[in-house]
């Protein structure tokens, strides 16, 4: 068995341009950074058996999001879970125009590019994409992820008689930080309201001591 | 490209103008090319001067305060629906006011390349918008013109001063108009008519000794009561609220709100027992203020809507402000504001309540904690608050702390909307560990009395400083018992007190030097909250316990008690208090300058005399953290 995996080298040039990105150093400049606050719609919860409907995600720099910049797409499906329509409402074969698996993660990584990826309740959201990826025989993501599960938590004060929850839903978030629920579950809808969210938060943990984007991936 | 996020967008403005007056076609069109701005609090949009952006804006959520140029002074607020920053539709030129974030906000920036060609073709629009550049009024449909005129230089009085004349002397009425109580109640009608009076004075013997007022007349008289035959004793008011003729328009208005009561009545030396010189009438204070504490009262209580309140409480900013400008004590202030502070708190519950489909089904208390509780916040700060209901049976008690729950959710949000922001550690009547009935409550309390360790002290501390904001006293005052009842059993619960007392951070170095933050937002800031105010805050708590003193909860206040209590300790416990207020009115005083909490302070902002004054509060605290040492052997126990 040999030490080192040697790189796989049919990668589609889509993956190459996305993977040279990160070759440059990423900005030192908090305010320079450029997020990408997203949300996957799927058929269920197992990464393995389930697969993506949807992923809407909005762009964020200098706290600023462009209308024109979203990212909205939905995808063909081979897989249909007849359960999880009326969660999010998303029909196999809809009225909206759906694209192959592969040619959805190619827009995505062109959309994504080597920005800080943002979304609630992350390590699901980054497992389908990876698990896609996988199916169609690419590398995993290498982009900075940031949860702002956990990043909300940061903003409270712990003491031990008032413990914060462990989990906190978008619901919840969108609650104490009054932005309407409109469009929630939708892929896009929601990685909205993340967005406004994520802003907040990062507003209220600037008060906080020592902010620098290492502080908020620990 | 159509989407969500484009259609929400849309969904928004078109209930503004000029956007409500655009087809559907352009509303997309536009929309899909907004920006979605977020803005921290107090940071600046655009500045005087800066060069014209591609956009401009709507406020979606949030406000937005433009500034003139030359000074500090604030033009105009913009509110959610409003536009601002319109400058570069219309003139090729610099922006010539400063836009900033007055609360967090989110902003649409509309794109003037796409807006431009749509408002050509619709003369409407043009209207509106050339309308609103010119006048400051944003909304020129709306009724309330302002007329100030946009970057007119130098034009300085447009500017509403906000004076508050508070040391004015009140003005009353000298011609005193009179009866005897033995008068019948017509005849005292018909003086009253006669000489066109709302109230007649009932004079024995040269004295006042009671009052009738139309309220009288009607709910005594019409009502059948009385017949108008009887006696003007019968009906009156007695005995009358008397002070003497050097009275202050802000005393006034303090004693008719504690009284309840609308008229006073002026007399030679201020007492029932000299001669009555004249009337002070509730409609006397208020013609001679524009804008007054109790006109203020009297509009948050006729309010129906959350959000109305949240517009009064800017005038309660700006009557703060003109307090603090003109010197007037502290402690006046204080009362003043927590008062107006608790009539929002109040009303809020009102209207939450109204909001319910069904009445509370058993009696509750809202409870204010922490700085409310002590009536000693100005500015706005974290909502720290509480509930209790009285008891019910095991088997409706999920019922009724449910409908509690539903209630304080309703009413803390209705506090975040008026700018009481949530409170960082949870700790609220919306969360379920802190909405409980009065025994489920007395068992909460005697744990922590029982086990103290630093955070049940820090616990206590919050709950030892509160106060009744809405509904039954008798709940709150059991509580009280309880814990004076609980903390004479546990005595070593006083000791842990005042330990907690004691460990603040010192707000000076060996050099006497301030000692300043080492990191963060606020590095090289001086903490004034944590380094001096609670130090004090925590003390006079620690001593007023001790002496089993109930129902003071303010600091200044419980330390004039403990002066009277221990008068060998009078001098340091009248300098604490006087720190405090200091403390409280430069924290204050830098609140309202930088729209925050006040909490840090830029050492380099201050003047000599600022930072000596600082200094001198700092020996109290001091001496006071002594003295507790030494008389709860702190050092003893727990070191």
């Amino acid at each position: 068995m040999r030490l080192f995996k040697s790189k796989p080298t049919n990668l589609p040039v889509f993956w190459k341009s996305y993977e040279n990105l990160f070759k440059e150093p990423t900005s030192k400049d908090f305010d320079e950074l450029v997020f990408v606050v997203l949300d996957t719609e799927t058929t269920g919860f197992s990464f393995e058996e389930d697969r993506i409907l949807s992923i809407g995600a909005v762009k964020i720099k200098r706290e600023t999001i462009s209308v024109q910049e979203v990212f909205d797409i939905y995808l063909e499906q081979e897989k249909f879970n007849k359960e999880s329509v009326p969660v999010h409402g998303l029909l196999k074969h809809g009225q909206r125009a759906c694209i192959s698996e592969i040619l959805a993660l190619e827009r995505f990584l062109n959309y994504v590019g080597n920005s800080i990826i943002v979304a609630h309740h992350a390590r699901f959201d980054m497992g389908m994409l990876n698990s896609a990826l996988l199916r169609n025989s690419l590398p995993e993501l290498k982009n900075t992820v940031l949860d702002t599960g956990i990043l909300y938590r940061k903003t409270l004060i712990k003491s031990y008689l008032v413990q914060p929850k462990t989990n906190y839903t978008l619901d919840e978030l969108a609650e104490k930080f009054s932005i309407s629920k409109k469009d929630r579950h939708t892929a896009l809808g929601d990685a909205y309201i993340t967005a406004v969210a994520f802003l907040k938060i990062i507003t209220r943990l600037k008060e906080k001591k020592i902010f620098s984007l290492k502080m908020l991936t620990r | 490209m159509k989407n969500l996020i484009s259609e929400r967008v849309a969904d928004f403005i078109k209930n503004f103008p000029p956007f409500n007056v655009l087809d559907s076609k352009s509303l997309y069109l536009l929309a899909e090319q907004v920006l979605i701005v977020y803005k921290e609090k107090n940071s600046i949009i655009f500045a005087v001067d800066e060069n014209q952006h591609s956009h401009f804006y709507l406020v979606h959520k949030g406000a937005v305060s433009l500034h003139t140029p030359s000074s500090n002074n604030i033009m105009d607020y913009c509110d959610e629906g409003d536009v601002f920053g319109l400058r570069p539709l219309f003139a090729n030129e610099n922006y010539k006011l400063e836009a900033r974030a007055h609360e967090e906000c989110i902003l649409y920036g509309i794109p003037i390349d796409v807006f431009r060609p749509i408002a050509k073709q619709n003369e409407e629009v043009s209207v509106f918008l050339m309308e609103s550049f010119a006048s400051n009024t944003r909304n020129p449909y709306s009724k309330n013109q302002k007329g100030q005129l946009y970057g007119l230089d130098g034009d300085e009085n447009s500017q509403k001063e906000i004076k508050i004349q508070d040391l004015q002397l009140v003005r009353y009425s000298r011609k005193l108009i009179s009866c005897s109580p033995r008068t019948t109640i017509q005849k005292a009608a018909e003086l009253m008519t006669e000489k066109h009076i709302g109230s007649i004075l009932a004079v024995s013997k040269g004295l006042a000794v009671g009052i009738i007022t139309d309220k009288d007349l009607r709910s005594k008289v019409i009502s059948g009561k009385q017949p108008i035959t009887a006696s003007v004793k019968s009906i009156m008011t007695s005995p009358v609220i008397t002070y003497p003729k050097k009275l202050t328009i802000t005393q006034a208005q303090m004693a008719m709100m504690k009284s309840n009561i609308s008229h006073l009545v002026i007399t030679e030396d201020g007492t029932p027992n000299s001669k009555a010189l004249g009337i002070l009438s509730k409609h006397d204070v208020m013609v001679s203020l524009g804008d007054n504490p109790a006109v203020l009262v009297k509009a948050i209580k006729r309010t129906h809507k959350i959000k109305k309140i949240k517009q009064l409480r800017k005038s309660v900013m700006m009557l703060l402000n003109g307090y603090l400008e003109q010197n007037i004590p502290l402690g006046l202030v204080a009362k003043i504001i927590s008062e107006l502070n608790d009539t929002c708190i109040k009303q809020v519950v009102e209207i939450s309540l109204l909001k319910m489909k069904n009445p509370p089904p058993v009696k509750f208390a809202w409870l204010a904690l922490g700085s409310q509780g002590r009536s000693e916040q100005l500015l706005h700060t974290d909502q720290d608050n509480a509930l209790v209901f009285e008891d019910v049976s095991e088997e409706n008690l999920p019922k009724t702390t449910s409908y509690f729950l539903d209630l304080s959710k309703k009413v803390t949000k209705g506090l975040n909307t008026i700018g009481y922001e949530y409170c960082p550690a949870d700790m609220m009547a919306s969360n379920p560990k802190w909405c409980l009935s009065l025994q489920e409550w007395k068992n909460k309390l005697s744990y922590w009395i029982s086990n103290p360790g630093p955070n049940e002290v820090l616990m206590s501390s919050i709950f030892f400083d509160y106060s009744l904001a809405y509904g039954e006293r008798t709940l709150l005052d059991n509580m009280s018992a309880h814990i004076f009842n609980t903390v004479e059993k546990y005595p070593i619960f006083l000791v842990h007190l005042a330990n907690g007392a004691l460990q603040s951070p010192s707000p000076t170095g060996f050099f006497r030097q301030f000692l300043v933050e080492q990191d963060g937002q606020h590095k090289d800031f001086f903490d004034l909250k944590s380094r001096a105010l609670r130090p004090l805050i925590d003390a006079a708590r620690v001593l007023i316990l001790s002496h089993s003193i109930k129902g003071i909860s303010n600091t200044w206040e419980r330390y004039e008690k403990l002066a009277e209590l221990e008068p060998n300790n009078k001098e340091l416990y009248l300098a604490c208090s006087y720190a405090t207020k200091a403390l409280l009115k430069f924290r204050t005083k830098h609140g309202l300058l930088h729209h925050d909490s006040g909490r840090f302070i830029e050492l380099e902002q201050l003047t000599k005399q600022e930072k000596m004054k600082l200094k001198r509060t700092f020996k109290a605290i001091k001496e006071i953290q002594e003295l507790i040492t030494l008389r709860f052997k702190v050092a003893n126990i727990l070191r």
